[in-house]
Order: C-alpha cells, then structure tokens, then sequence
C-alpha cells in the first residue's frame, strides 16, 4: 500500500516536473519550425534568383561568339533618338531576358494531361541558334559588267567567248571562311556565273607549322605575279591586261587544285618570301587553255619569290620573280598528247604605293607593272612572247579613284602577232560595300581593227566584313 | 639531253627548297616577352605594365584611321617573332589584322591561342546594337563601339588583363607585373580625380564629333554627343545631314565640333562657319598628336584642350 502511495506520489512529482519542459519544449519546437520555414522560404527565393540568374547567363552565353567571354558590367548604351543616332542600341538585359524566355515554352491548351507533359516544355532551337556561332563568315559579292561601243575581235568583251554579251551579271562570289582548328584555317570562294558554278578557290591554311612554313592545301589561285592572285573584285580596273589574257589565261588564269608552301627567308633588310606551289596542271579557259594534263605526272609548278620595303612610313615598294611550268594542249591530236609540249612563264612584278598615314582614307597612289616572257612548245616552233602592263591609280577623294593603264602583249601561241590596249578609269565607292566604275578602253588587235569600248562595272558585297586588298 | 635538263633543273628546284627550309627562323630575344599590340594606346598601357621586363610595339601609328590600317608585309615580321599579340577588338581591326595573322606564321598569337589578347573582353562596351542591324545603318560594329579605351576605368580594365596575360606568359614576373599593375592603378586614379574635377563644371555640355569615337570618354566625364558630322558610321557627310545637323545644333546651342586628326576638316569647318561653334581637333590615341606620348598625356591633352576651348566659347 506504501508502494502503491510512493509510485503515485512519484508519477504527480514528475508530472508536475514534466509539464513545464513539455510546454517548453513545444515553444522550441515552434521556434524550429518557424526558423525552417523562414529558411525554406529563404532558400526558395534564392533558388528562384540563381535560376533567373543563371538561365539568364546561360542564354549570354550562347549568344556571344566563340572564344569570347562576356564583359562583365555593361551600363545601357547611350540612345539618343537624332537623326544622327540611328542605330538602335539597348542595354544587354533586355536582349538576354528574351533569349531567357526563348529558352522554355507552355504546353498547348489541351494537350495537357493523360500523361502527356504540363507547364513549360524545353525549345531545343534554342540550343541550336547558339551553335551557329561556329559558322563560318560569310558574304557575297556581286560583280555586274557592261560595255558599249564595237569590239569586231572580241564579242565578250570580258573574255575570250564569242558569244556577245553587253550586259552581264559576271559574277557572284561566296565566301565562307572560318578557323577549321587551332592549327588552321579554311577559305572557300565559290563563283555563281550566269551559266554555272566553279569553286574559284577553296584551300586550308596551316597557320602554325614548324620553320616558319604558310602551307595551303586546295584549289588556289596561283602565286604567279600580281594579277593573277586577285579577286576580280579587287581588281582597280572592269577587265584584266592584255598580257594576263594572252599569256596567263585570263581571268581563269593559273587557278588550280595542290599544294603551296610559303616561307619568309630571314635577313636583315627587307620582307623577303619564297612560294613553291605544285599543281595538277591544269588551268586558263576552255577555249584557250594554259596547261593540260594528259598524264597523272603532267604536274604544273610555280615559283614566287616577294621582296617588300616600306622606303617610308607612306611609301613602300614591292617586287616579285615568278616562274611556272606546265604541259599545254599543241601537241594534242585527236585527243591524244602527241606532242608533250610544255608552256614555261616567267614573269617580274613592280608595285609601288604611297598612302599618308595623317590622310590615309583620302588620298593615295598605287602604280602597278608587270613583264611576262612565255615560252611556248608547238609542232611549228618555239614561241617566244612577251607582254607587259603598267598603270597608274590615284585616290584624289575618299570615295573617288581615277587611273590609267597602258598594255602590250604578243600572242602566246603565235609571238609574231600582238596586241595594244590603252585605258582610263573613274571608280567612286558610295560605301565600303559598293563600287560603280566606269573605264574607257581603246585595242588595237594583230588582226587590224581597233576596239573602243565604254566598259561599266557595278559591285556591291553583303555579310560579313573582308579585310581590304593589299 | 631534254631529260638531263628536266633533271637539272629539277635538281636546282630541290636544292633551292632545302636550302631554304633550313635558314633559321629569327630567334626572340633571350627572356624579355615580345609584345605587339595593335594600337598605340595598348601599346602605352603594356608599357607601363610590362616595364622593362618586355619589348613592345604598335602596327596603327595613332594619327591614322585605326579603321583603315594597310595590311603591309613588314607587319607579317613583327607579328612572326610576337609572344603575345594584344588587340582593341569588337572588329575594329577586322579590314586588316586576320591577313597579318594569318601570314604571320606565329600559332602564338592566333586568335584563341595563348598570346592572342582581345583587350576589350573585361572592358565596359557601349553602343552594342539590339535587334536587326544591317550595312544600312552604315559601318556598324555588331559587338559594340570599340573606341572603349578613352576611359580611364576601362585603361584600368585593359591594364589588367595585359598583367594576368603577362603573368600567365612570364609567371616568374607574376608579382612584377601586379606591382606595374597596382602603380598604374593608383597612378590613373589620382589623374582621374584631376580630369574629373577639370571637367565637373562643364557636365552636361553639348557636342557634335565627327566619328563616334568618344562615347565612353563622354561618358565618363559627363559630356552630351548630340551629333556626328558622319551620317552613318563610316560614310562621308552629305550636304543634307550637314545641313539637319546645323539646324539642330543651332537649335540646342551647340558650340563644339570634335574631329579626330585623320579626317578632313573641310565640312566641319563649314559647320563651325554656320553655327559658331568652335572646331577641336582631338586625338581619340597616344600619339594622335606629336605631345601625347603615353596614355596619361591622352587625357591630359584632351582635357585640357576640351577645357580651355569651352572657357573661350564662355569668354567669347
């Protein structure tokens, strides 16, 4: 009975003892609670702010370029809204907040459900749009041509075809360019004629070989002289000289599929580079071609050694030996390489430039010439011609260019005979982008007649940005 | 005999190749990095940063069109034996540096390797346009204004990357480098609490400049560009906007007309002629004018040139 008192007694004693800490313990137990709720929503709000940020970031960074990492504060550009102020230029936030939305779409009304995905869907697109960064830069040049006036010996008066055409969408070229690696680059031109497509050049840059070397592996123009290595669009004339159209295969020129391997030669007086390039032989246009292989062996090859020296910081010259050596087509008989007849060129280019650094954008001079001897291999004999051209281009307004060219050349497959030509030419460029040229041209032809043509040229580029001609 | 003169000649031809695939390469010279840096500007900062522990050099000479740079050959040496090539960027080089490179042999400094540098990556950009933008709008830079240098903060910026560059490059010279760095620092601080108390009495003041080459300077020290001589970027002026851009300055009272030193003077005269505003030539670069020989002595001559010509259009 005294036990049963004693354990009662005990049980009020640590009732009464445990009453006070379990009402305490519920109070801390609110407390907790309501620090974790604090937290929980403290987490969840910056949940939320790192994923704003970070989708935010994510969707910076797939649109900027390649190797690039984004400036870290960007103010919001200056937008005055002038007449002279007409390029709409905007904080980065905006952009990326729509590249962010971009990113995620809702569901459409009633596909919800049965299974199917609810509330935001990923737009893969999105991913792929940053993947463009890698493609290549790309542009397209249009080259529109036309003349007036008579020309009996040439109807194309911008080639040797004879079918006349005054008025020509010559050519449009596309570029693509881009860096293939760390260790090289890649060049495609791709001219679209009237007619047909021909991959003009389309050759991979080694960049960073041992010794020095500038290798390129493709289809290039020619290291051979000045003009043979120009762009028509780079060209300061509509047409190309006598002596390339004669001699060197005119606009085709010596544009063919191997190899080039540049090096600079260390000295201590001037830029001094030597070019070997070996081809597979086969260049200059249809209706009168350069070089032909009959033969795996009927490789062509040129050579091409640059002096360069600035004589001031306005002025500089230029000088080049080029030689090339190919098979051609006067021994072939009904198809087949009779003779194995081979064409050698030799060749001596001259250019000299004076640009004023203080007024580079509006006044400069550029006087070009260049000699070339071909020795060509025929059943009859051996003919040895020559031909030259020297011209003259003054910039005398930033938009404004006039020039003259003088040419001479004898025939390559008959040196007996040759032809004269002289020109003027007015160039304005509205823009970096555009050009409208006109040229004057006066032949006199082997064959007697004289040719007096107006010669008008309009050029004009889109996409990217090219490094200007040198 | 035909085959032996093949022969010849195409021993000639091997001989002459191998003689030239063994000529030594120019060698660098022994410890010292060699630095080459697009602009006179960056060159002026890796200066100062890079003191005598480098060797550094400029391609634009600062009094010509950074826009328009002649890509020569003799440029293709100097970036042969560059260690680090450092460049304004935001396209500004774009019609002239990817040739030189290219040409230049130096996988050291193509663009992603190790010594190629944009400086214009940690730098604050303006003008980044938004939405469409095409060649209409002129010669726009699609990545932003990059005439980002004529702010003292961005110098602080560039001056930066080039030290953590050279450091990354050199890091024997690591704590050289951030000693160079942390002196220009305190160094362009002091002078910009100078230019900014120059400047502080002539916020807000308005202006017309021929290219917009000086947003971020504006910006900094509180100038309002109300204008450009240029209807677009990179397009000479047109009778018509000339004409607009007079009425407007007329009509916002504007008394300056800032031409950078390569372009003619001919149609912002004209301007100065009608509305009385007075015309500076100001250089945007180190060595823009014979006196402005490092980066200091930029602002130092743009300041005080801005300044004295606003207290004579106040005097007048």
């Amino acid at each position: 009975m005294r036990i049963s008192r004693l354990f009662c007694a005990s049980l009020v004693a640590l009732g009464a003892l445990a009453a006070p800490r379990t009402a305490a313990a519920q109070d801390n137990a609110q407390g907790v609670q309501a620090q974790i709720d604090q937290l929980k929503r403290e987490f969840e709000a910056l949940k939320q702010e790192y994923g704003d940020r970070l989708s935010a970031l994510e969707a910076r960074l797939a649109a900027l370029p390649p190797g690039q990492n984004p400036p870290p504060a960007q103010t919001p550009a200056v937008a005055t809204p002038t007449p002279n102020n007409p390029t709409p230029v905007a904080t980065p936030e905006p952009a990326q907040t729509a590249a962010g939305q971009a990113g995620t779409a809702q569901v459409p009304p009633g596909a919800e459900g049965a299974g199917g995905p609810a509330g935001q869907l990923p737009v893969y697109g999105a991913a792929v749009a940053g993947s463009k960064v890698f493609n290549p830069d790309m542009a397209v040049i249009g080259d529109f041509l036309g003349a007036a006036g008579s020309n009996p010996v040439r109807p194309d008066p911008f080639s040797l075809s004879n079918h006349p055409s005054p008025l020509q969408m010559h050519e449009s070229e596309a570029s693509f360019q881009a860096v293939v690696d760390p260790y090289a680059r890649a060049d495609f031109f791709i001219s679209f004629g009237e007619e047909g497509v021909d991959l003009e050049e389309g050759y991979m840059t080694l960049t960073s070989l041992p010794g020095g070397l500038l290798t390129r592996v493709g289809k290039m123009r020619a290291a051979f002289g000045k003009v043979n290595s120009l762009h028509n669009h780079v060209l300061p004339w509509a047409d190309r000289p006598l002596v390339s159209t004669n001699l060197v295969g005119g606009e085709d020129g010596i544009d063919d599929a191997g190899f080039s391997v540049a090096r600079l030669i260390p000295n201590p007086w001037l830029f001094l580079e030597a070019t070997g390039q070996v081809f597979r032989g086969d260049s200059g246009p249809d209706e009168s071609p350069l070089f032909r292989t009959a033969r795996r062996s009927d490789v062509s090859y040129i050579g091409h050694l640059r002096g360069y020296q600035d004589i001031t910081e306005d002025s500089n010259i230029d000088l080049g030996f080029s030689y090339a050596r190919g098979h051609n087509t006067a021994g072939v008989i009904d198809g087949v390489d009779l003779g194995r007849f081979t064409t050698s060129l030799y060749g001596l280019d001259a250019t000299f430039r004076w640009r004023p650094l203080r007024r580079s954008i509006y006044h400069s001079f550029i006087g070009r010439s260049e000699i070339i001897w071909s020795r060509r291999e025929q059943f009859d004999a051996l003919q040895r011609a020559m031909g030259f051209y020297v011209s003259g281009d003054y910039q005398f307004a930033r938009r404004w260019f006039a020039g003259v060219r003088i040419d001479r050349s004898d025939r390559a497959d008959n040196a007996v005979v040759h032809d004269n030509g002289q020109s003027i030419v007015l160039t304005y460029w509205p823009s970096e982008f555009s050009q409208v040229r006109g040229q004057y041209r006066r032949t006199v032809y082997a064959e007697g007649p004289e040719a007096n043509e107006l010669l008008f040229q309009f050029q004009f580029s889109i996409g990217a940005h090219g490094a200007h001609p040198f | 005999m035909w085959t032996n003169k093949v022969f010849m000649k195409r021993t000639f031809l091997l001989i002459a190749l191998v003689a030239l695939l063994v000529a030594p390469m120019p060698a660098s010279a022994q410890g010292k990095l060699n630095v080459m840096a697009t602009t006179e500007d960056l060159a002026s900062i890796g200066r100062e940063i890079g003191g005598d522990r480098i060797s550094i050099d400029a391609i634009a000479r600062g009094y010509q069109d950074p826009h328009f740079v002649e890509a020569k050959p003799s440029f293709i040496l100097k970036l042969q034996r560059a260690d680090l090539l450092i460049v304004v960027g935001r396209e500004l080089e774009i019609g002239w540096l990817p040739p030189l490179i290219t040409q230049s042999r130096n996988g050291k400094i193509q663009p992603g390797a190790e010594g190629y540098l944009d400086a214009s990556l940690q730098a604050q950009i303006l003008e980044i346009p938004s939405g469409q933008i095409t060649r209409a709008m002129g010669d726009v830079h699609p990545l932003g204004n990059p005439h980002y240098w004529l702010d003292p903060e961005n110098g602080k910026r560039i001056a930066k990357q080039i030290a953590d560059k050279l450091s990354q490059l050199h890091p024997n010279d690591r704590a050289f480098f951030q000693q160079q760095l942390a002196a220009f620092s305190k160094k362009l601080d002091e002078a910009e609490k100078r230019w900014l108390a120059a400047m502080a009495p002539y916020k807000g003041m308005k202006m017309v400049t021929y290219h917009r080459s000086f947003p971020n300077f504006a910006d900094r020290f509180g100038l309002d560009i109300v204008g450009y001589v240029e209807p677009r970027p990179g397009i000479p002026p047109t009778p018509q906007h000339t004409l607009d851009l007079i009425n407007e300055m007329k009509r916002q009272n504007v008394k300056l007309v800032l031409v950078e030193p390569y372009f003619d003077l001919k149609t912002p005269n004209a301007i100065g002629r009608e509305t009385g505003a007075k015309v500076l030539v100001m250089p945007p670069s180190v060595g823009g004018v014979k006196e402005v020989t490092d980066y200091f002595k930029l602002f130092d001559y743009d300041i005080n040139l801005l300044v004295n010509a606003i207290k004579s259009i106040g005097t007048n």
